[in-house]
Order: structure tokens, then sequence, then C-alpha cells
């Protein structure tokens, strides 16, 4: 069949390019930046905004001057750069008290403890931040160790201490690429070791109270045959309590007397800079996770006692500020101790902290747990499991993971709260640091450039807590959508 | 032959008291309830020894003692031969004005940056992006120290501002001058701003120590009556609408009743404006050291009020992004099929739902508002911490009461603010049965 339709195209015609309005940046530009007259408007006064922005930055940060001993020799230099009149930033303070900012007053021959103490937190952190990736665990591992001789070498340290480090680093990175299961006992570690690091003093302290955990354990799975679970747990407690009141401190002095172990003591009141920051953070933030989650299961609780008190307690911390509980603890401490205790005011900033972030923490918990159907509680009963099992397997997996962006921003709004342990007379970078450096003559009138500098920290560590609390989210994310 | 067994009676044993789930509850409330007391009595122990052993008692007469120091910021009359207690006053008069000027401005820069962040303008919501981000992720303590030294330390002195004789020989002009339409100087001590006057004040009175004053009270009632009145015009015009259809032009009617009462109060009272400036002597040369007349608002209110409401802000606006994300764009889709203008379809459709979700969050940020004003003591700002909990602590040695009444005060505060807020909250609540 072969008719001649002549009106009928015999073949297709070339693709025609679309109409200049309808493709590349113009569509783009329509689109996005000129649909409509108002966006239009909007768009124009973002531009101008953005330009005027850049117009007073930019010439600031490129006649920047990284080397000088003082405000007017820096603007000397700017003067000198950039003509008469202009403006340049002054890094060479940043650079200059670098030191200060990052470690307060600790002795400068010691920068290497808190040092390898912050890599070693990171070795720690790892089964948990990566839990399930055992690779890239040893490779983080690695690249910690090797950051941490590079910035030993930049802080000045003997080689000794180098070499120590990297035998230290290069043990845990083949320990996590051969049996990654095992990190699991530094993080249980890391807190004495961190403590041990960073305070110094005999060594049998940190042990002492480690040894409290090893007797609790021993005494449980001793008893737990004999006297069942509950009773033996509760034996166990009470046998370690004694153990740390009573007996710990009369042993450690025995033995550190014969075997006088140990690094140079460190005074509290050396602390200072992010040092300070994150030894305080750090600390609140792991130990505030727990007593919240505590918490949220006591308001939940159907012991009316239980839920009274737990309820007192989060609406208590949650109505005052968190400065009235800072100078709750260095000024109404002392009134509440036994008399004549007197123990460090960075622990005691440490414990108040870690009670107000645990309050919101069980706000956040208590929603998860809200937001968990009933059928997921029967269905545990159901099973047959008791209390805390149900908690362990079923509900808290499923609630944590419901909270963790309420959790994570908590957790931000804490270690940015760390900046407020300056009206308490401890050193933060923000008000402690910043104010001796500006009463430095050498350094007064300086104001954009060690907040902007501080910022910049701060905005760093919290962006990147929330960069990673969207990645764990997305990673345990089961439901389909 | 079937028995009827009786199911064997259990005798209570001790061990049911840890192993029956039926009775644990009760052991554990036991041991609580012990613990908790013994807690207590070591407690009250303590701060009994410790305060005999500082030969100090427990008492708030210090709150009528002369409080001796001056506060520069001062809602109510305020000396510094007033008691502790009249510094309290002014205190929390403090915290409260710069935590109700904060909330308004956070809310309307919230909303305004959460509904641009959504916007379809790429720059725009880019912008905002950064704006929320760089507000969120660093501390609220910068923000506020530094916009403090911005003003205290770049703006001009005083005497800037002064015509001095060689200035009226050169023919020049001082070396700062002043800004909105020469109304407003921002010096690097404070902002003098132009201060409300009347000629023919309603006069006043006072009820215990606090001035209450008549032509402020009757401008406010008059206002609060108009809204009253428009809201009743804009019921009847709703009523209308769903009888017939159309809905009545109300929008001229309702600007008159809202604003021509006010006005005419307003002038009937004599309102003008007192511009701060300095006393002029012959040919315009400036005498005195300091502004006369006008207001001097210290830098310390106004760097926290902008660095508050900045940085709640930023949190108002991810709680306004996220009540508006959380409505499911099948309402939106709906709207469009009805043929609801965007406008329209944002105002009647998706924001009285997003509301709902947007409130919870809104509350606890307004309460984090509240709280974060004790942040003023970095900047001397004298609030309630910097009065009572600042100086009065420090001067009477009195830590324990101090503490005691701030934390109740703030305590109360935060209750206030939350059950307000939560009735306004009910009050939105989807109706459900």
């Amino acid at each position: 069949m072969n008719q001649d339709l002549s009106y009928v195209r015999q073949d297709m015609l070339v693709q025609q390019t679309p109409p200049v309005t309808e493709r590349g940046l113009v569509k783009w530009l329509r689109e996005n930046l000129f649909s409509t007259p108002m966006n239009a408007l909007l768009t124009v006064l973002g531009f101008v905004a953005v330009v005027l922005l850049i117009r007073g930055i930019l010439p600031w940060l490129l006649n920047g001057v990284w080397e000088a001993t003082s405000l007017s020799e820096c603007r000397a230099i700017v003067a000198a750069n950039a003509g008469e009149g202009a403006h340049g930033a002054c890094w060479a303070m940043v650079n200059e008290r670098w030191n200060q900012f990052i470690y307060g007053f600790y002795p400068r021959e010691l920068y290497w403890r808190p040092t390898i103490a912050f890599a070693l937190m990171f070795v720690a952190l790892a089964p948990v931040l990566y839990y399930g990736l055992n690779r890239a665990n040893a490779i983080m591992v690695g690249v910690v160790g090797i950051l941490l001789v590079l910035a030993l070498v930049g802080v000045g340290t003997d080689g000794q201490h180098i070499l120590l480090a990297a035998a230290i680093f290069v043990a845990l990175t083949a320990v996590a690429w051969i049996a990654p299961k095992k990190l699991v006992w530094m993080t249980a570690a890391f807190p004495f070791v961190g403590f041990y690091l960073l305070w110094g003093g005999s060594v049998w302290g940190p042990i002492g109270v480690l040894a409290g955990f090893a007797i609790f354990a021993g005494v449980w799975l001793a008893l737990q045959r004999a006297a069942g679970v509950v009773v033996a747990a509760g034996i166990a407690v009470v046998v370690a309590a004694v153990w740390w009141l009573v007996i710990q401190t009369t042993v450690t002095t025995f033995i550190a007397a014969l075997l006088p172990v140990g690094l140079d003591a460190i005074d509290s009141d050396q602390f200072g800079g992010f040092l300070l920051a994150f030894t305080i953070g750090v600390t609140a933030i792991s130990a505030s996770l727990p007593m919240g989650i505590l918490l949220a299961l006591g308001r939940q609780s159907d012991m009316p006692l239980v839920k009274t008190l737990s309820v007192g307690f989060i609406e208590f911390i949650r109505g005052v500020p968190l400065i009235t509980m800072l100078f709750t603890a260095s000024l109404l401490l002392q009134y509440f101790l036994p008399p004549r205790s007197n123990f460090d005011l960075i622990l005691r900033v440490i414990i108040l902290v870690t009670f107000f972030a645990s309050a919101y923490i069980a706000e956040v918990i208590r929603g998860g747990l809200a937001a968990l159907p009933r059928g997921q509680y029967e269905a545990a009963d159901a099973l047959g499991l008791d209390y805390w099992q149900a908690q362990r397997l079923i509900i808290m997996p499923q609630a944590l993971k419901i909270s963790i962006p309420g959790i994570v921003s908590s957790f931000i709004g804490l270690f940015k709260d760390t900046t407020l342990v300056a009206f308490v007379g401890l050193y933060d970078p923000l008000l402690g640091i910043t104010k001796i450096v500006r009463s430095d003559t050498a350094w007064k009138g300086i104001y954009w450039e060690p907040y902007l500098f501080v910022g910049a920290i701060f905005f760093l560590v919290c962006f990147s807590m929330s960069r990673y609390s969207m990645y764990l989210e997305q990673k345990l994310k089961t439901d389909h959508r | 032959m079937t028995l009827a067994v009786e199911a064997p009676k259990e005798s209570f044993r001790l061990s049911q008291l840890i192993y029956d789930t039926r009775y644990r509850s009760y052991t554990i409330q036991l041991i609580v309830l012990l613990l908790f007391l013994a807690f207590l009595l070591w407690l009250t122990n303590n701060t009994i020894q410790n305060l005999a052993a500082k030969d100090k008692d427990i008492s708030f007469n210090f709150l009528w003692n002369r409080a001796g120091y001056d506060i520069d910021q001062q809602l109510i009359p305020y000396t510094n031969d007033s008691t502790h207690f009249r510094a309290l006053l002014v205190g929390l008069l403090n915290t409260l004005a710069v935590a109700f000027l904060g909330c308004i401005l956070a809310t309307v820069i919230g909303v305004f940056a959460g509904v641009l962040r959504l916007s379809k303008n790429w720059l725009v919501s880019r912008l905002m992006t950064v704006y929320v981000e760089t507000f969120r992720n660093v501390p609220l303590l910068l923000w506020i120290i530094l916009a403090f030294t911005i003003f205290s330390e770049a703006m001009p002195e005083v005497k800037d501002f002064k015509v001095t004789q060689e200035i009226v020989d050169s023919g020049g002009s001082p070396a700062a001058s002043m800004t909105f339409f020469d109304t407003v100087a921002i010096t690097n001590r404070g902002s003098n701003v132009p201060a409300p006057l009347l000629t023919r004040p309603l006069g006043g009175f006072t009820v215990g120590g606090i001035p209450i004053n008549l032509s402020v009270l009757a401008t406010i009632a008059l206002l609060a009556a108009s809204i009253w009145v428009n809201a009743g015009l804009r019921r009847r015009a709703k009523a209308v609408q769903e009888a017939t259809g159309v809905r009545p032009v109300t929008w001229w009617k309702s600007l008159a009743i809202l604003i021509i009462p006010t006005v005419a109060l307003l002038v009937a009272m004599g309102l003008h404006w007192e511009i701060p400036g300095f006393a002029t002597g012959e040919n315009g040369v400036s005498k005195g050291f300091n502004f006369i007349g006008g207001i001097t608002v210290p830098h310390s209110f106004t760097a926290l009020l902008i660095a508050l409401s900045l940085y709640t802000g930023s949190y108002i606006a991810e709680a306004v992004r996220g009540g508006i994300l959380a409505i499911s764009r099948g309402q939106s889709e709906a709207a469009y099929a009805l043929g609801l203008r965007p406008g329209r379809t944002m105002n009647l459709v998706i924001l009285p739902q997003a509301l709902r979700v947007i409130i919870p969050p809104l509350i606890s940020q307004y309460l984090n508002l509240t709280k974060n004003t004790t942040l003023g003591i970095a900047v001397s700002y004298l609030d309630l911490k910097g009065t009572l909990g600042g100086i009065t602590l420090n001067q009477t040695g009195r830590e324990l009461e101090c503490m005691m009444l701030m934390m109740l005060i703030y305590l109360c505060l935060s209750l206030i603010i939350s059950s307000v807020m939560n009735v306004y909250n009910t009050s939105m609540k989807l109706k459900e049965r």
C-alpha cells in the first residue's frame, strides 16, 4: 500500500530551541528572581543589600593585617598598604592571642595534655557518631591522629610527647581497623582519661573512681544468681557507694604515697578559652542525655510520687534563667553543702548546667514518647518484656529517633550557653578572654575582630552539630516516603 | 466428676514487695520518698549549720533598707534613697519592658523571615537562610556585647554634636549630626530621642508609691475601646457576608474608628514632641555639656533589645517555616482549585492551620526571650538580675534570700506567660469532639 499523501510530512522536523525567555539563564532569572513585580522588587532590594554589605566588608577583609604587635601598628600598616583612611581588619590580634583564646591560662609547656584529650574525644565519639560504619571509624581515628601530631608540633610540644601521641593513635587506628567494636572501651574510659589529662594530679584518683564501677559490676555479677537482679543491683550500688565515699580516699592516698605516679596538677582557674567551653559543654552534653531520659521516663511514670518529683524538677529548672543556676553554683552551694566542703567551681558549674540541660532534654524526649502510638507499648507488654526491656528494645529507640532534632538543638543551646560562665568568674572565650585582650593597651579599641573570631568558631561547631543531626535523621529514617 | 478447685490462696510474702509488679511500685516509691526526705533533711541541716557558722539568719527585712545606688533607666520614680524593694520593682519593670518589646519585635522579624525563607525568590530565600543560620549558631551573648560595643565605641561623642565658635566662624558643620530628620541623636552614651509632651495633661495620682498617669491611661482605654468597636464592625460585616454573600466595604470605617478618636484625644491634650538639642547662645553656638530635652535611652537597653529580638526572631522564623511546611500541599492545591489567589490562600487557608503548629514553639521562644533578658548584666542593664540579684545582693550580702526571691519571681513570670499563651493556644486549637 503505497499511497502518495503529499499533505503528510515524511520526515520529522528538527527540534527547535525554546524561545530565549524559556531557556538557560533568562528562564532561571524569570522564574526565580522576577516572577512577579513584588518578587522583582524584593530581588532588587536584596541585591542592593548584598552589594552594600560586600562593599562594606570586602575591603576591610582584604586589607587585613596578620603580622603586627598592636592595634596602632595594624592601622599604620593598613594606611601604608591601602592608602590613608582605608579600613582593614587586624587579625594580628588573633594571631598573637591564639593560644590564650584556645587554652586560657593553661601552662604553655603542658598544651599537649588538653590537645591529646581533645583528639581522644573524637576517638571516644567515633563508635557513637558513626555507629555501624566500621571503616569510617578507623579512617576518622587515623585522620584525627595525623591532625593531632600537626597540632602538637604547632603548639611547640617536645618530641617525647609527640612520639607518645603518635604511638597512641597508631595503636588506636589499628584497634579501630581490626576490632572496631573494642573502641567502645575507649568511650567508656574517656571520662577518666580526659579528666586525668586536663586536671592532672595523681593517677590513682581517677583509677579509684573507676575501681568503684568495677566493684559495682563485680558484686552485681557475683550476687545476680543468688539474690536476683534487683536485689543484687541494690547491694552493688550500696557497696560501690561505700567504696567511693568512705574507703576510696584512704586507699588511693596510701597507694599514691607508695607509687607516686601522676602529672602536674592544674588549678581550675587556669582553664579558659575554648578549652573551658569544650570541657563544660562536652561533659554536660554527655551527662544530660541519660539524665534527661530518666527524667522523661519519671514524668511518664505511673508512680505518683516519682511523677510529681520529676515534674517539679523539670518545671522549676525550665522556669528560671540559666544565669540564676550559675549563680546558685557560685554563691548558694556553699550554703547547701556540708560545712568546709569546697569543691571545684568548674565542677559545680558543670553539675548545674547538666541539670539545666537535662530538664530541656526531658521535655524533648517526652514529646518523642508521646508521639509513639499506644500499640508499641501494648506490643511490648504482649511479648512479655518487663519495663526496662521494653524501654530499651522497643520504646527508646523509636522515641529517641523522633526527638533527635530537638535533642541536638538542646545540645547546641547548651554549648552556646557555656559562654555564660563568664558571669561567675570563669574565663570563657567570649566575655572573659576577649575582655582581657581588649583591656591590653596594645589592643585597646579592637572589637570586630575578637568577636568575629570567637563567633566564627562557635558557628563552626554549632553548624556542624546541626548538619550532623540532619545526617543522623536521614540515616535512621525507616519509613517510606 | 469435677471439683470446683479454688484458686490457691496466696499468702503475702515479703519478697513480693520486690518481685511482684503489683507491689513493687510501692516499694520503689517508699525508697524514693525516704531518699528525698533524707536529701531535704541533709540540705536543711547543712544550711542551718552554714548560716550559724557565718553568723547569718534568713530575713527579708533588708528589702526596706535604703538601696543607695542609682539606676539609669527607671520606669517608676526612683532615687538612691529609695528602698531595695523599690529597686527590685524598677528592675522587674525593666525586665518586663525589654521582654515585652522584644517579644513583639522578634515576632515581626520572625514571621517575615520565616515566610520569606519559603519564598520562591532565590535571592531572598538564601538571604533569610543566611540570617537564620548565623543567628541561631552563635551565642546570644556575642550579639548583645557586639551591639553594645558598636554603639558605645563607634558612635560619636556628645561634644561632636556641638556647634562651637570656630565652626560658626569657618561656616562648617559639627563632626556629628542627628539622624531621622534631625530628631534623634545617637551618642556613645545613649540615644537621645524626642519626648512626647502634653500641654493640657489630665493629671494623675499615685497608688502605693507608683504614679499613675491619667493621660496615658485615657489614651490606652480609648484605643482599646476603638479596637473593640472595630471588632464589632467586622463581626457585623461577616454576618452580612454570610447572609447575603456580599461583604460591605469596611476598611475606611475601620481606619476611621481606629485612628480618629485617639488622635482627637491626643490633639485635645495638646501633644507635641520635645526634640533633644543643645541650648544655643548667640549666633548659634551650643552651650552646656549635654543634650537637654528629650529622653535618653541607654545603649544597654537598645543593644539588649536589638540582639534579643534578632536572635529570638531567627528561632521564630524556623518555627513559622516549620508550621507552614507542616500543612500538606493538598491544602494549597485545593485552595488554588477553588480559584483563590496566592495571597488569599496564604491568609485564609494556610496560615490559620499553620498557626496551630506555630503557637507552642512560639510560647517557648517567648519564655526563652524573657529568661534571656538576664544576659543584660553583660552590658550593665539593670533588670531584675542586675538590681536584686546584682547590686542589692552584693551590698547586703544576703545571697540566699536574694537568689530565692529572684528565682521565685522568674518562676512566676514564666508561669504567667505560659498560662496566658496556653489560653490563646486552646482558643486556636482545632475544636474536636
